[in-house]
């Protein structure tokens, strides 16, 4: 089966996504996580991917993931399921000075 | 050319002259850029630049074409492997190693953890033997992080490097590698109950002489020391100094050169001694240092310089340079008798280095 998903980028990232803030991926595994997604993405925009997570698979401090409109953070995190026709929302949090 | 890392971006400076500068930049807006390195051992040399970005995390950019553009490795230079357990916070260090291993470049990141580069600084490795060390559980985070901020390979020696952490002191190796010890006999650690350790010191800095590598001169968390024996035993280097605390080390190159400190009151008062931009040197290896100010603001002067912010460069004569938290950069070009303000109003410096560039 073929999950469908969206992923959407703030502007600032763009230049790592091939100039592009909105991403149409297209995943084949029954019941893909935000993980699943970060991993397909990765192949073809690492340095993207390199900026949402650490080496060790964590979605850094600051990056907030909403996967149709709950932040994964109050769900399973990267482990979180998307369904079909999801929409994946990266945004940067409040921080810095 | 001076390169400044600042707490959002770096900033470059050029010069013909030394006095009069342009000034371009910020690259990698928004990224604290904590360590730079310009590596001149390969033509054109290659800028370095470790950055930390708040949200989008740590990055090490080269340029081989003075910064006109950059390259970054598509999966990061820097990562540890699955099986540490830990991720790259921030980019402490970056070091070219000696000359006869133009390939080799060394990184210090926090945690506190060595990598080293075959490949000119584009992809670096964990060093197992440090990050497996048994002390590693003792070293305790400091004010900034828990960071390996200082690398000093030997420079006819591969197999010799000396290593530097807050806190966890000094360590060395001088088998490749293979093992590392504790170098640290003689510098205290106030903060401690008992009255010596073997490590555990809140180092600040490290500098190896140019002309002879077993003089080294450390800024400690609460004195100078030097060392004539490649850091098996350590020494009070004190005489002529107004405090003991501070941060910026370095030395100027050649025979003829000096070691340079930027002391700060004290630990809890982390102020230049009396409002005063005060640099310090020493002309006979650190047993003695004078005041080498002039230029530089007498009074009303409350910033101070982090540990890479002071550095030099190889000219004749050299040239000292200083960056300051309140985003100035000063440099002298006569060896630090006279102090020039280069530019200001740039972010907080974090480090700055200096070369000449054909």
């Amino acid at each position: 089966m073929t999950v469908r998903v969206t992923l959407e980028l703030p502007s600032v990232l763009a230049d790592v996504a091939g100039g592009r803030r909105t991403l149409a991926v297209e995943m084949d595994r029954p019941d893909p996580t935000v993980g699943d997604l970060l991993d397909l993405v990765a192949g073809v925009h690492p340095h993207l991917v390199r900026r949402l997570r650490t080496e060790s698979g964590q979605l850094r401090r600051h990056v907030n993931v909403y996967a149709d409109g709950a932040d994964v953070r109050g769900a399973n995190g990267t482990a979180t399921v998307l369904g079909q026709d999801a929409v994946v929302l990266v945004l940067p949090s409040v921080a810095g000075g | 050319m001076l390169a400044v890392g600042t707490k959002k971006g770096l900033f470059l400076g050029w010069s013909s002259d030394r006095d009069s500068w342009e000034w371009e930049g910020p690259h990698h807006s928004m990224a604290a850029v904590a360590a730079v390195a310009i590596d001149t051992r390969r033509s054109p040399a290659r800028l370095m630049a470790g950055g930390r970005n708040e949200h989008w995390g740590p990055a090490v950019f080269t340029s081989d074409d003075r910064g006109r553009t950059w390259a970054e490795e598509p999966g990061g230079s820097i990562s540890f492997p699955a099986d540490a357990d830990a991720d790259v916070e921030q980019i402490w260090q970056l070091q070219p190693g000696p000359e006869s291993r133009p390939d080799e470049v060394w990184a210090g990141v926090e945690p506190s953890a060595l990598f080293r580069s075959e490949d000119g600084g584009r992809t670096f490795a964990l060093v197992r033997s440090l990050w497996d060390h048994p002390h590693r559980p003792d070293w305790q985070p400091g004010a900034g992080g828990q960071c390996l901020h200082t690398v000093l390979p030997h420079p006819s020696d591969p197999a010799r490097v000396m290593v530097a952490m807050s806190t966890g002191g000094v360590y060395v190796t001088e088998d490749a590698g293979a093992s590392w010890n504790p170098s640290n006999r003689g510098v205290g650690a106030p903060f401690l109950p008992e009255a010596e350790v073997e490590y555990g010191q809140c180092v600040h800095k490290v500098v190896r002489d140019s002309e002879d590598p077993d003089l080294l001169m450390l800024q400690n968390h609460g004195g100078v020391f030097r060392s004539e024996d490649g850091g098996k035993s350590w020494q009070e280097a004190q005489e002529g100094l107004p405090a003991i605390f501070g941060f910026g080390l370095t030395r100027t190159p050649g025979p003829d050169g000096a070691f340079f400190l930027f002391p700060l009151s004290a630990d809890m008062n982390r102020f230049p001694v009396g409002g005063r931009a005060g640099v310090y040197r020493s002309v006979d290896g650190g047993r003695a240092w004078s005041d080498s100010s002039t230029g530089l603001p007498e009074s009303g002067f409350h910033t101070i310089v982090l540990r890479d912010a002071l550095a030099t460069d190889a000219a004749d004569p050299a040239g000292v340079y200083l960056g300051t938290r309140s985003g100035e950069v000063w440099g002298s070009s006569d060896g630090g008798t006279r102090w020039n303000q280069l530019v200001s109003h740039l972010p907080d410096v974090l480090c700055v280095r200096a070369a000449l560039l054909p």
